[in-house]
C-alpha cells in the first residue's frame, strides 16, 4: 500500500500535534476551496475542547497515518464559509454524478494523496470510493487500527471514481457559483446518458441540472426522459427557461410535452417563446396525441418537383441542424402538395444535374393528419419505412413521422 | 363543466398513482398476518375487532409519512437514513432488515406449501415451482408490468370477503364489537392484541412504500392523490382483516373457541360451510403468500442496495447490478429451500423474525419522524405541529406494543 495515500476514514480522527509534539485535537472535517484549487484540501477542521478550530494548509508540516504535525501554530476559530466544500458534511454519504461511468453514485469514502510541496505536505483528493472495499473501511473505522484495515481490505477489489470525473450535485445556484461547480462534464455526455442520470436524482436536483445546463443539451436530454418526469421538471422551471428549452426541442416532442402540462403553465411558456417555433408547436398541439398529426415532426426538407440534385444539396446546406437524422427529401408541387419522396442516399450516386423526380421512389406512401396510431405502425412494418410523410385534406405536406417516433409508440404499449 | 373536467383530471391522476400505497397495505396481510387474524377470530371470536380501527389509524399515519417523503425528496428511506445518519447506522438497519425479511420470506413459502398441500400437492413440487416463478417474475419483469400483476393480486383478496359472507357470521355482533373496546386482563388476550398490531406495521413496508413511490415518479404535485391512495389502501387492508377475523369467529369460535396451528387449520374449519368457502380461503392464502414472497425479496434488495450505494433495479443487467440480483437469489433460494428441509424449526424462525422486526421497527419509526421533520429535506411538506403529536403518539404506542411483543416472544423462544 502506497504510503502517500490517506483515506478520509483515516483522516477523520487523526491527531493534530503542535511543534513540540503536544496533541491539540483531532481532525473532524477537511474543506476545499474549489475556486482556488479544485482538489487541494485548503483547511483542516479540528475539534479540540469546546469549539472547532481551522488550520490552513500552509501551516501543516507533515501528514501521515500517525498524525498531522503543524509547522506554524496558527489556529483560528471555525466559522461557516460559503466558499468552502466540506468533505465530511457535503460529500460523504451524498450522491454525486460519475461523469465517466455515467451514473449517480453515493460517496462511501474518499482517497487523498499526500504530496510534498516546498518542504511541507499537502493533501489532494484523488478519488471518490464507492464499492464494497470502502464500505468495509467505513464499518471498521475506529474499530481496528488503520494499518490493519488496509491489510485486511486488500483482497476486496477497489471501486473508485477519479476526482476530475466527479460532478457534485448542488441545487442552490448561488452556492454552485461559489463552489465553482460547472456542468461541463454533463454537457459533454450523450443526451440519453444524461437523461438516465436526471431520472436517478431527486426532483430538486434534476430541476437544478436541467435549469443550469445549456438549453440545447437540456432539450436533448429532456426528450429522452420519462414523460412523467419531463412534465414535473418543466412545471418546476421558470417559464423563461422552460421556453428556451422547448424552443430547442423538436416541435412534435415539444407539443407532446406541453400537452401534458396544466393549461396555465403551457400559456406561460408560450408567452416566453419566440413567434416561429410557437406557431408550429401550437399547431401541433391541436392534433390528438394518438394521430398522425400528434406524432409528426414539422421540420423536413421539401423541394419543388422540378429541382435537381444540385438544388437538393443547396437545400441541405441551409438545413444543417436537421442533417443528423434526415434520410428522405420530399418533392412538392406549386401548391405544396406532396408528389414524391427521394431517399437521401440516391443523391450521392446521381450527377448534379439529374432532376430529383427521376430519383424518387416509384410509389409515395403518405397518411392524412387524422390517421390513427395502430394503422401508422402497421404501415411502417409492412413497407419497412424509415419516414412517412403526413398530408392534410388537400394533400399538402404537413410533417413527417420517423421510425424513432414509432419505436417510442411501441415501447409505451 | 370546468368542475367536471377538473374532477375527471383528479380521478385520472388517482388511477395513475394507484399502486405503491395500495399494494403495500394489502401485502401486509401476508401468510403471517392471515394466521394472526385467523387465530384471533378462532380463539376470541368478535372481541378483537375493535383493534382494527386504531390499527388503521396507525398504519395510515406511518404510511402517509413515508409516501410523502418519497414524493417530495425523490429518495428512498434507506437513502435518507444513509444521508442523515451515516453508513454504519444504515448498515446495521439493513442487516437486521435482511434477517427479518428472510424469515418473512420463509413464512410465506411455508404458506404456499401448506395451502397447496390441502389440495394434495406435495411441497416438493409446489415450493420449487413457486420459487422459480417468483424469481422469473422479478428478474424478467419491468417495474410497470410487475406492478400491474401485483394490482391483480390485490384484487384476489376479495376471496376473503366472499368466504366471510359464506360462513354467515353474526353481523350484529361483529359490527357492535368493531366499535366497542374490550380489554381483558388475560395474558393470552393481550398477546393476541399486540400480535395484531405488530403484524400490521412492519419495517419493510416503510422502505418498500417509499421506494415504490420514488420508482413510480410520483412528485409533490401529485401527492394529494397519492395520499388518498395510501389511505384507501390502509382501509382496504383493514376490511380484509375484518373479514378474516369474522370468518374464523363464525366458523370456529361460535362452535367452540380454540387455538389453531396455522392458517390452513382455519381453512379446514370452513369446510362445513361449503366447498367454496374452503376453496376461497385457501386460494386467498396462496395468493397472499405468493404475493409477499415476490415483494419481500425485491423490496429488500432495493432497500439494501440503495442504502449501501450499490446499483439496483430490475432494469439493470446482471453484470451491472450483481449484488442486487445475488441478494434476491439468496432470499428466494434460502427462503424456499428451508421449507423443504424435514424437521426445520420453522416456527422458531418465524418467532425470531418477529423479534428482529420488533427491534427494528422502533428504530425505523424514530428515523422516519426525525426525517419527516427536516426542513431542508421536506421544505413546506414537513409535519404540521398537530400531526407531529399524532406521529409521536403513534410511534410511542407502536414501540410500546412491539417491545411487549418482543418480551413475550423471547419468553416463548426460551420456553420452546
Amino acid at each position: 500500500m502506497a504510503e502517500n495515500i490517506l483515506y478520509l476514514t483515516e483522516l477523520v480522527g487523526l491527531k493534530v500535534r503542535d511543534r513540540r509534539g503536544r496533541t491539540i485535537g483531532r481532525i473532524r472535517d477537511a474543506a476545499l476551496v474549489p475556486l482556488i484549487d479544485p482538489a487541494r484540501v485548503d483547511r483542516f477542521l479540528v475539534g479540540g475542547g469546546w469549539a472547532w478550530l481551522t488550520i490552513r494548509h500552509e501551516h501543516v508540516e507533515t501528514i501521515s497515518l500517525d498524525g498531522l504535525r503543524l509547522r506554524e501554530e496558527i489556529l483560528t476559530p471555525y466559522h461557516e464559509d460559503e466558499y468552502t466544500l466540506r468533505v465530511v458534511r457535503d460529500l460523504l454519504d451524498q450522491q454525486i454524478i460519475d461523469a465517466q461511468g455515467r451514473k449517480v453514485v453515493r460517496v462511501t469514502d474518499i482517497t487523498f494523496e499526500i504530496r510534498p510541496a516546498g518542504g511541507h505536505d499537502e493533501l489532494y483528493i484523488l478519488e471518490v470510493d464507492i464499492g464494497l472495499r470502502s464500505v468495509f473501511r467505513r464499518l471498521l473505522q475506529g474499530v481496528l487500527p488503520p494499518r490493519w484495515i488496509r491489510r485486511l481490505q486488500a483482497p476486496i477489489p477497489p471501486n473508485s471514481i477519479p476526482w476530475q470525473f466527479c460532478n457534485i450535485v448542488e441545487p442552490d445556484p448561488q452556492r454552485r457559483l461559489r463552489l465553482n461547480i460547472t456542468n461541463e462534464l454533463l454537457e459533454k455526455m450523450h443526451p440519453a446518458d444524461l437523461a438516465d442520470i436526471v431520472e436517478a436524482l431527486g426532483p430538486e436536483e434534476r430541476e437544478a441540472i436541467i435549469a443550469s445546463i445549456d438549453s440545447e443539451v437540456a432539450a436533448e436530454a429532456l426528450s429522452e426522459v420519462e414523460p412523467e418526469i419531463q412534465t414535473s421538471i418543466l412545471e418546476a422551471l421558470e417559464p423563461e427557461k422552460a421556453a428556451e428549452i422547448v424552443e430547442e426541442m423538436a416541435p412534435d416532442e415539444a407539443a407532446d410535452l406541453l400537452g401534458e402540462l396544466e393549461e396555465e403553465k403551457t400559456e406561460q411558456i408560450f408567452e416566453e417563446m419566440e413567434t416561429e417555433p410557437k406557431a408550429e408547436v401550437r399547431e401541433l398541439l391541436e392534433f390528438a396525441e394518438d394521430t398522425a398529426g400528434g406524432l409528426m415532426d414539422t421540420r423536413f426538407v421539401a423541394l419543388h418537383e422540378s429541382a435537381t440534385v444540385a438544388d437538393a444539396f443547396a437545400a441541405l446546406r441551409g438545413n444543417e441542424e436537421l442533417l443528423e437524422t434526415l434520410n428522405t427529401l420530399f418533392l412538392i408541387d406549386g401548391e405544396e402538395r406532396l408528389v414524391g419522396a427521394v431517399p437521401l442516399g440516391r443523391l450521392f450516386v446521381a450527377s448534379a444535374s439529374t432532376p430529383l423526380k427521376e430519383l424518387a421512389a416509384p410509389t409515395t406512401i403518405s397518411v392524412p393528419v387524422s390517421e390513427r396510431q395502430p394503422q401508422i405502425v402497421e404501415l411502417f412494418d409492412k413497407y419497412n419505412l424509415l419516414t412517412l410523410p403526413v398530408v392534410d385534406e388537400e394533400g399538402k405536406l404537413e410533417g413527417v413521422i420517423t421510425a424513432d417516433d414509432i419505436i417510442s409508440v411501441l415501447r409505451e404499449r | 363543466m370546468a368542475v367536471l373536467k377538473r374532477l375527471r383530471y383528479r380521478i385520472g391522476v388517482f388511477f395513475a398513482v394507484l399502486g405503491p400505497g395500495f399494494i403495500t397495505a394489502v401485502v401486509d396481510n401476508d401468510a403471517g398476518g392471515i394466521f394472526t387474524y385467523s387465530q384471533a377470530g378462532a380463539r376470541w371470536g368478535y372481541l378483537p375487532l375493535w383493534t382494527l380501527l386504531p390499527i388503521t389509524v396507525l398504519l395510515i399515519v406511518t404510511q402517509e409519512m413515508c409516501s410523502r417523503m418519497g414524493a417530495v425528496t425523490g429518495k428512498g428511506l434507506s437513502d435518507l437514513i444513509r444521508e442523515e445518519f451515516g453508513l454504519r447506522t444504515t448498515f446495521f438497519v439493513m442487516a437486521a432488515l435482511v434477517g427479518a425479511n428472510l424469515t418473512n420470506v420463509m413464512a410465506n413459502f411455508a404458506g404456499v406449501a401448506s395451502s397447496l398441500e390441502l389440495f394434495e400437492v406435495s411441497r416438493y413440487i409446489s415450493v420449487p415451482l413457486a420459487a422459480a416463478g417468483v424469481f422469473m417474475l422479478i428478474v424478467k419483469g419491468t417495474y410497470a408490468r410487475i406492478e400491474k400483476i401485483f394490482l391483480v393480486a390485490c384484487a384476489l383478496y376479495v376471496a376473503y370477503i366472499i368466504s366471510g359472507f359464506m360462513v354467515r357470521p353474526d353481523w350484529g355482533e361483529a359490527l357492535f364489537n368493531s366499535v366497542r373496546p374490550v380489554l381483558l386482563i388475560d395474558p393470552e388476550y393481550i398477546t393476541m392484541l399486540i400480535g395484531m398490531v405488530g403484524t400490521s406495521v412492519a419495517p419493510w413496508m416503510q422502505f418498500y412504500l417509499q421506494a415504490a413511490v420514488v420508482e413510480k415518479g410520483i412528485t409533490a404535485r401529485e401527492y394529494a392523490e397519492s395520499r388518498i391512495e395510501v389511505i384507501v389502501g390502509c382501509i382496504v387492508m383493514t376490511i380484509i382483516a375484518f373479514f378474516i377475523v369474522v370468518a374464523c369467529a363464525g366458523a370456529i369460535w361460535s362452535e367452540s373457541p380454540r387455538n389453531i396451528n396455522d392458517a390452513t387449520d382455519a381453512a379446514l374449519a370452513l369446510r362445513p360451510f361449503g366447498r367454496y368457502a374452503f376453496l376461497l380461503f385457501c386460494a386467498g392464502l396462496l395468493n397472499a403468500s405468493l404475493f409477499a414472497a415476490c415483494i419481500l425479496p425485491l423490496s429488500t434488495a432495493y432497500t439494501v442496495c440503495e442504502g449501501l450505494g450499490f446499483p439496483s433495479g430490475v432494469n439493470h443487467r446482471y453484470r451491472d447490478a450483481r449484488f442486487f440480483y445475488n441478494l434476491i437469489g439468496f432470499l428466494v433460494i434460502v427462503g424456499a429451500g428451508v421449507i423443504l428441509i424435514p424437521g426445520f424449526p420453522l416456527v422458531k424462525m418465524i418467532l425470531l423474525s418477529q423479534v428482529l422486526n420488533g427491534m427494528l421497527l422502533p428504530l425505523v419509526l424514530i428515523f422516519m419522524v426525525l426525517l419527516v421533520n427536516k426542513k431542508e429535506l421536506l421544505k413546506e411538506w414537513v409535519n404540521p405541529g398537530w400531526y407531529n403529536v399524532v406521529a409521536w403518539v403513534a410511534v410511542v404506542v407502536m414501540i410500546g406494543l412491539t417491545l411487549a411483543l418482543l418480551g413475550i416472544t423471547l419468553r416463548e423462544l426460551r420456553a420452546g
